[in-house]
This record gives C-alpha cells, sequence and structure tokens, in this order.
C-alpha cells in the first residue's frame, strides 16, 4: 500500500487519537482528576501501534513516522499512567511494609547501628575518664554553648532561647530529616558518604552527651532526651542502613549488572528511608512538645523507658504474619 | 532500524513498537533548576515577612515550608504535574521512568532525596559527571530511581512532501533509499536552492541524466513512492 492510501484510509482515526489526547491535556491542566481513557481507547492506541510498526517497515515518510510516533509516546503514556497507584496508604506502610522490610534487612542495619553506635558509646565512655578529649572534637565555644542551654539556669531547657515549641518542632523536622536523607543519599557514593555521616554524628553526639555528663549536667540532658531519642537515634541508624543498601549494590552487585542493582536494591531502600523519615518526624514532635516540659526527671525517665519499647517492638513485631513469605 | 546518528534511544513497549525518547543533556536542567531554585527561593522570601510577623508559630511555619519546598516539592510535581516542575516544563522537559511510562511517587521520591548526592563534591559536579558519561544522561538519582528526562516532542507542524507529477525511479529502491528519498522530499522546502542541488546531486545514480533539474526529479520520485495521484500537477 503507498502512503497516501495509507493515510487516506487511517487518517481520521488519527485525527480522533490526536483530538483526545488535547482533550486529554486540557483537563489534566486545569488540575482536575484525570478523565478515565474511552472505553475504546486501548483497542485504539493497539491499532495505532500496529499502523506506526507498518509505517516503519514499509519505509513511509520521516515526517509520518515521526507523527505517529507521538501519537503513540503519548498515548503510551496516557494509558500506563492512568494505573490506579499500588500502595496501601501509608499507615499500612508504617505498620507492615516498613517493619518487614527493616528486619529483612537486618544486617545492613546492624552494620549500621555498629557505625553510629559505636563511636557513640566509645566518645561517651572516653569522653568521662579523658575530659579534655571533648575539645579535641569540639570546639571550647561550642562546648561552652550547650553547657548553656542544658544548665539549670536556662529557662527553656535544651534551646539557645526561649523559642516556642511549634518553632522548635519545625526546627527539628527541618534540621534531623535532612540529616537522615544525606545519611541515605551518600550511599550512592559506595557507601563512603553514608559511612561518613554515621561516625560523624555517632563522634559528634557521644562527646556532646559525655562532655555534658561529666561536667555534671547528666540529669538535665538525660531528662531532655528521654523522650525522643529511641525513635531519633534509631532513625540514624535506619537512614544509614538505607544508604548501606545502595552502597552494597554497587559493590556487590550480585549476578546483576550494577545499574540493575542499584535500582532494586534502591527499591527496598526507599522503603527504609520512607520509614526513617517517619521516625524522624515523630522524635520531632516529642522533641518540640513533650521533652522541654518542667516534669519531674523520674517521669521522663519512665515516659522515655516505655516510648523506647514501644519503639523497640514495632519494629520487631508489627506486620510480623507474613514475615516467612518474604 | 538504521544506526542512531543522534541521542534518542529506544524503549520497547509491550505493544511490539518502539518509542523514542530524547535525554535531555545538562544545560537545560541546570537552567531548569535555576528556574525552581528561584521560584521556590521567592516564596521563601515572601512568606517570611507575614510569617516572621506571626512569632514563633510562623516561624515555624516558615521552617516547614523551606523542608517541603526544598524536599518535596519538586518530587511532587513530577509525579502529579507530569513529570515537569515548573523549571522543567518551561524548558519543555519532562521526567519519565525508564520505560517511558510517566513517574510515580516513588522513583519522583527517590531521585529527589538524592540529589544531594549528585550536588557533592560541590555546585552538582558529581551529577554532571554521571550525567556526561552515559547516553542517557542519567545523573546519580536518576540511576537509583530509574527514571530519565527527556526532552518533550515538539516537533514542527507536519511536513509536507511538495505537489509534482510522479515519475517512478529508474530502479526498485531499497527501503532506505525510499525513506532517504521521502526524507529530502520533506525537508526540500526549507533548503535553499543551492544546498538543495548540492544534496539532490548526491543521488545522481538515481536520476536521469536527460530529465530536468536534480531536486525537481527527486520531489517527483517521491511522490511516486508515496503513491501521490498522478494528476497532481501539470
Amino acid at each position: 500500500m503507498r502512503q497516501a492510501e495509507f493515510e487516506r484510509r487511517h487518517g481520521e482515526e488519527w485525527h480522533w487519537f490526536d483530538q483526545w489526547l488535547c482533550s486529554q491535556r486540557a483537563a489534566a491542566r486545569r488540575l482536575r482528576a484525570r478523565t478515565p481513557p474511552a472505553d475504546d481507547f486501548p483497542a485504539r492506541y493497539r491499532a495505532l501501534c500496529q499502523q506506526l510498526a507498518l509505517a516503519r517497515a514499509r519505509a513511509y515518510s520521516p515526517a509520518l513516522v515521526e507523527r505517529l510516533q507521538a501519537l503513540a509516546g503519548e498515548g503510551h503514556r496516557v494509558l500506563y499512567g492512568a494505573r490506579p497507584p499500588r500502595s496501601h496508604g501509608l499507615w499500612s506502610f508504617a505498620t507492615i511494609s516498613f517493619p518487614r522490610r527493616l528486619r529483612a534487612e537486618w544486617r545492613v542495619f546492624v552494620l549500621a547501628c555498629l557505625l553510629f553506635f559505636g563511636p557513640f558509646l566509645t566518645l561517651g565512655l572516653a569522653v568521662q575518664w579523658w575530659p579534655d578529649m571533648a575539645r579535641v572534637v569540639i570546639p571550647a565555644s561550642d562546648l561552652a554553648q550547650i553547657e548553656a542551654m542544658y544548665s539549670p539556669d536556662n529557662e527553656a531547657l535544651g534551646r539557645p532561647q526561649a523559642e516556642g515549641q511549634f518553632q522548635m518542632f519545625a526546627y527539628y523536622v527541618w534540621n534531623n530529616v535532612r540529616i537522615g536523607f544525606q545519611t541515605f543519599a551518600g550511599g550512592v557514593l559506595l557507601g563512603l558518604g553514608t559511612i561518613w555521616f554515621l561516625l560523624f554524628n555517632g563522634v559528634y553526639l557521644g562527646t556532646i552527651i559525655g562532655h555534658l555528663v561529666q561536667v555534671g549536667l547528666g540529669v538535665q540532658i538525660a531528662s531532655f532526651v528521654a523522650g525522643h531519642s529511641a525513635l531519633e537515634l534509631i532513625a540514624i541508624a535506619v537512614s544509614g542502613a538505607a544508604g548501606l543498601k545502595l552502597g552494597g549494590a554497587l559493590l556487590a552487585p550480585g549476578g546483576r549488572s550494577r545499574k540493575l542493582a542499584l535500582v532494586e536494591e534502591g527499591r527496598k531502600a526507599f522503603e527504609l528511608i520512607g520509614g526513617a523519615a517517619l521516625m524522624f518526624a515523630a522524635a520531632a514532635v516529642v522533641e518540640g512538645f513533650f521533652s522541654p516540659l518542667p516534669l519531674q526527671p523520674a517521669l521522663k525517665y519512665a515516659v522515655g523507658v516505655l516510648f523506647a519499647l514501644v519503639v523497640l517492638s514495632w519494629l520487631a513485631f508489627s506486620g510480623r504474619d507474613g514475615d516467612a513469605a518474604r | 532500524m538504521s544506526v542512531p546518528i543522534d541521542q534518542r534511544i529506544g524503549v520497547a513497549t509491550p505493544e511490539g513498537i518502539e518509542l523514542l525518547l530524547e535525554p535531555a543533556g545538562p544545560v537545560p536542567r541546570a537552567i531548569a533548576w535555576l528556574v525552581d531554585f528561584l521560584w521556590r527561593f521567592g516564596v521563601l522570601v515572601v512568606l517570611a515577612f507575614p510569617l516572621m510577623a506571626m512569632g514563633e508559630f510562623g516561624a515555624g511555619l516558615w521552617f516547614l515550608t523551606w523542608f517541603l519546598l526544598e524536599w518535596l516539592a519538586p518530587a511532587a510535581f513530577e509525579a502529579f504535574n507530569d513529570g515537569a516542575t515548573p523549571g522543567k516544563r518551561a524548558m519543555g522537559l519532562r521526567v519519565v521512568r525508564d520505560d517511558g511510562a510517566p513517574l510515580t511517587w516513588r522513583p519522583a521520591l527517590t531521585r529527589n532525596l538524592l540529589r544531594f548526592a549528585d550536588f557533592l563534591p560541590m555546585l552538582y559536579l558529581g551529577g554532571l559527571l554521571s550525567m556526561l558519561v552515559q547516553r542517557e544522561h542519567k545523573r546519580l538519582g536518576d540511576m537509583v530511581a530509574g527514571t530519565l528526562v527527556v526532552h518533550v516532542d515538539t516537533r514542527p507542524p507536519g511536513r509536507r512532501i511538495p505537489a509534482a507529477a510522479p515519475l517512478p525511479p529508474p530502479r526498485p529502491l531499497t527501503l532506505a533509499e525510499a525513506r532517504t528519498v521521502l526524507d529530502y522530499a520533506e525537508r526540500a522546502p526549507l533548503f535553499g536552492a543551492a544546498r538543495a542541488t548540492e544534496l539532490a546531486d548526491l543521488a545522481a545514480p538515481l536520476l536521469r541524466p536527460d530529465g530536468g533539474p536534480a531536486p525537481e526529479q527527486l520531489i517527483r520520485i517521491a511522490n511516486h513512492l508515496a503513491g501521490a495521484p498522478s494528476h497532481a500537477s501539470g
């Protein structure tokens, strides 16, 4: 069949297709929910694909082939973009998918915990024996500022000035989730970025806490961090686990190309960093609204232990039935 | 198919056809980033005045807005706005998945969370390097998310073969030859006369020595190939 005959025969279909795509785009631009595909759209799209293949095989003119290719490309977007989302909402992610994923990836999680809590505890203890060590890690002026924040004279515990609770909550979200995201993203650099952030934060936080205990502000700092520390510290380790997944995909892709391994492991890592972001956000709520309350230290410790138990049992047991299915 | 002479990459669809995607290089993407940076920065500056006046609650809202604009807004645009942030739309770009399908939440967020790694060691040098060494121009975030940034198809309105009396070629043409002749005829109106002659002379083996100027002959052959009715012109 000659090209002119082909165009005569199918021109109307292509015109319909073009018009329909235009109306779809217009609907999308007006921010309305995208209209569902017309009932016969898939059939028309398949016919168009066949015509495109024919036009290519018969060496019809490039302008015609390009026109059909453009129509098919847009049709492909509409047809395959109209599928309903597969996720089942945030709640089931938090209670089922995320804890399951974390347990499935326990190896990288343990490694991330070692990389973070190792220096954290080492420095925290080392400062007790060698108090000068704190000044090696953190400039003395910064240490003095932190001491002032936690001194009993400061009315607003754990803050430079008496800032409001909502502002501190927002600040914690802005700052802590960023640290989590950076720890995750660093993983794509062969895992080096993740390892650096984990070690750095472990050293830094361990030194501060150790120093405050050593200068006799132990009760102040412990009662402030009791509520949110479990969520926040574990969230850092989970972010690290997500980053290490990316690094692992590059270093040990197994029987896959590194490119494919990165995409596949990235999918799993995304579940981890998503969960970590939720934990950071929850920690920010506690840190912003509960931690600065002027309560008895004993009460705060009790709440802290309770929170820690809730967090640990959530990660260990939530969504258990069906773990074996993975 | 012929050997590609451009950057386009083919993606096979379930219908057995090949969609051609045109990956976007660093320059239009950098400009798109700048546009996005400027509007986000502008929003933060403009919001700062009323929110700071509201005291600590306003300051909190401002921090939250900053967080959302920095990490989530680009991903939300890419997932729900046809794969394009305002900057990408202005530059005619769009993010798609590797198979050409529209973006969903997960890849959109993944590629935007990894933006930080692309920024390292400074000023997106890592991302630039990653784009330059790959045919698909993927930055690190694109590699993990399995996404591509492509040019949105903005082809000029359909070119047409100038009408002329059909002329059969001296011998049957191969498919590649036929396609080349058709391509020439469709573009002929865009060439200057000298260029049109220069190109048409390359097809000398297909032309009759006594058949008139080369460009005219080629256009007539194209009319024959396309199946134009013989009464198209005199």
